[in-house]
């Protein structure tokens, strides 16, 4: 036992890995041509599944679909045809925009609602109002108010992405502890250097952390609201490749999705990391 | 002796205040205290000894201008406080340092505030002093976290100095610290006090920490409704140290006086009020001496 936590966790993931992937190969080969209780009618229409060989892809063949898609991310063939690389960057530039505009918002009236007992409880009613509304939800009024499709996802991002940041952003900034506001006052400190020197640094772990459950929250969204309005990202890919039945290109996707996922919860995991302090 | 000080020639002034706080039982006010009256004298050294709850934490926070007294007034050369001023500095009693700030950068924050004007060069140097004199050279920049109880404390302590401030306000500054790390602070704080001739107003719970520092020390009765019940002017001489002051005659006298003061006077205190010759505007002001028992009382 002389390897450390570190390497025997990968050894078992490694291991988990090859387990998943021969289960996968082998559930494909051992499975049945026409499982039992299938309509004849619906699996004629399924096309290849009926004809005894499944539409569902094994390991390999999913394997080098992705690798196809990483050799050439950023080919552009018509509207339906773009490497998953632009689909991605279409999509990541939705959510940081939306993200972008949810900052903007949500920082200076998280600050407000934090200083502020009385708006404090104003507002509490709204926010916990809007706050369990699926994001999806305002995708028609957005359509009919603003009447372009990229804007109107770009704005459900927005939406989705304000509410753990304002709370958060008023939480932390209303529990800011008295004795270093104390400090401030009793330096004849002013108000905006207050904010930023005192209020600011002191609720950035929280405001942070509202910010990383907001850009996961975003990430899960664009795919369901790409999938809504088409035309472009990675959820349009996702809808337009189960259109072609290329489960293949569906699972590539899913896979990617993840891996964009992981990267932009880790880079705010190193954000927040940056500005956490030790009492 | 010096006499006490007059209107005109007093730093700190303390007319008559009372503090109250809704309270959720019957009446629904509770009076922390009320007709505290008392001076300080420039370049005096001051200690309010009381009970834990008593209101000495928020006798401070009105001297120090961050609360508002519901009656009475704080004057402080002269003029009526209003809000905080940086005439004032305050060591609170959790040393109350920013954590994601270095060493150097919460003392720098505190010379900013003074001196908005300064170089960045001045200003390094001018809070370096400040650190050598607490003897924390070599942690400039070290973050609080990497700091051990008593070198927090000492940061306080070199913040309030480092913007040269009329009067030190302290709030139990040692009482979380262990009795070594307390001494050796003690005495640094002795020693950077006799060197400015600092004006210090001190809460402490420790009577040995309020002999060997205060040149007078107010006794402050249980809450609520707690008053200043008397005034101790220390016997010992000035030069006094942690080491010799125990030998000195009058050690004795001014401790027992003291203690009984903590464990019977300061809950007994509400029939002493009732006398006729107690009167809150000039409590009682008495200077314990060996030989002279009672304690003699001196008429302020
Ligand atoms: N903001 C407040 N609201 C209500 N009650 C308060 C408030 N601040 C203080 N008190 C009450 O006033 C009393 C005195 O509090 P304070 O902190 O001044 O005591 P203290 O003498 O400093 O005690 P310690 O020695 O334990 O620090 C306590 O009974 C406390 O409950
Ligand atoms: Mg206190």
């Amino acid at each position: 036992m002389s390897l450390s936590l570190r390497a025997r966790a990968l050894i078992v993931s490694i291991t988990l890995f090859f387990v998943f992937v021969a289960a996968w190969q082998l559930s494909l080969s051992t499975g049945p041509g026409l499982p039992e209780g299938v309509d004849p009618e619906y699996a004629a229409l399924m096309g290849a599944t009926a004809k005894g060989a499944s539409a569902m892809p094994g390991p390999l063949t999913v394997g080098e679909q992705i690798w196809e898609h990483i050799a050439d991310p950023f080919y552009d063939a018509g509207p339906n045809d773009k490497g998953i690389g632009i689909q991605l960057g279409f999509s990541i530039l939705r959510v940081a925009v939306g993200f972008a505009f949810a900052v903007l918002i949500a920082l200076p009236l998280g600050f407000l609602i934090g200083m502020s007992p009385l708006f404090y409880r104003a507002l509490d009613p709204f926010i916990q109002i809007m706050k369990p509304v699926s994001p999806l939800a305002w995708m028609p009024l957005a359509l009919y108010t603003i009447k372009d499709s990229t804007i109107s996802s770009v704005f459900v991002i927005f939406i989705c992405s304000i509410w753990p940041m304002l709370t958060n952003t008023a939480f932390g900034v209303a529990s800011v502890r008295r004795e270093w506001l104390n400090v401030a006052k009793t330096l004849e400190v002013g108000q905006l250097r207050t904010a930023f020197r005192v209020i600011l640094p002191a609720a950035a772990p929280t405001i942070l952390t509202g910010m990383r459950i907001s850009v996961g929250i975003a990430w899960l969204v664009i795919v369901a609201a790409e999938m809504l309005v088409g035309g472009t990202g990675i959820g349009y890919f996702v809808w337009n490749e189960w259109n072609n039945l290329s489960i293949t290109n569906v699972i590539a996707a899913i896979f990617f999705i993840g891996l964009i996922g992981m990267v932009l919860d880790l880079l705010l995991a190193w954000l927040l990391k940056l500005v956490t302090y030790e009492e | 002796m010096t006499p006490n000080p007059t209107a005109e020639t007093a730093r700190i002034l303390v007319e008559g205040l009372a503090q109250r706080f809704p309270s959720p039982g019957e009446g629904g006010v509770l009076t922390v205290f009320s007709d505290i009256w008392f001076t300080v004298a420039p370049g005096e050294f001051v200690c309010l000894i009381g009970h834990s709850g008593c209101g000495k934490t928020t006798l401070l926070n009105i001297l120090a201008g961050l609360e508002r007294a519901d009656e009475g007034t704080v004057i402080v050369s002269g003029q009526e406080v209003t809000g905080t001023s940086l005439d004032r500095a305050v060591v609170f009693q959790s040393h109350a340092l920013m954590p994601w700030m270095t060493v150097m950068d919460n003392i720098a924050f505190a010379v900013t505030s003074k001196w908005p004007k300064w170089s960045k060069a001045d200003r390094q140097k001018h809070c370096q002093k400040f650190i050598d004199l607490v003897h924390l050279t070599g942690s400039e920049n070290k973050k609080p976290s990497q700091l051990s109880g008593g070198m927090k404390q000492r940061v306080g302590i070199a913040r309030a100095m480092a913007i040269e401030p009329q009067i030190m306000l302290l709030d139990e500054p040692f009482s979380a610290l262990d009795a070594l790390t307390r001494g050796s602070l003690q005495d640094e704080l002795l020693a950077i006090c006799a060197h400015t001739e600092q004006t210090v107003f001190m809460i402490t719970h420790d009577i040995d920490e309020a002999i060997l520092l205060a040149d007078k020390i107010v006794l402050m009765t249980n809450g609520p409704e707690a008053r200043v019940c008397e005034i101790v002017r220390n016997p010992l001489p000035r030069d006094r140290t942690r080491h010799d002051m125990h030998k000195h005659d009058d050690y004795y006298p001014i401790r027992n006086h003291l203690i009984e003061f903590l464990v019977n006077r300061s809950v007994s205190f509400k029939e002493e009020l009732s006398s006729p010759d107690y009167d809150p505007r000039h409590p009682p002001v008495v200077e314990p001496r060996a030989g002279a028992a009672p304690a003699v009382r001196v008429t302020a």
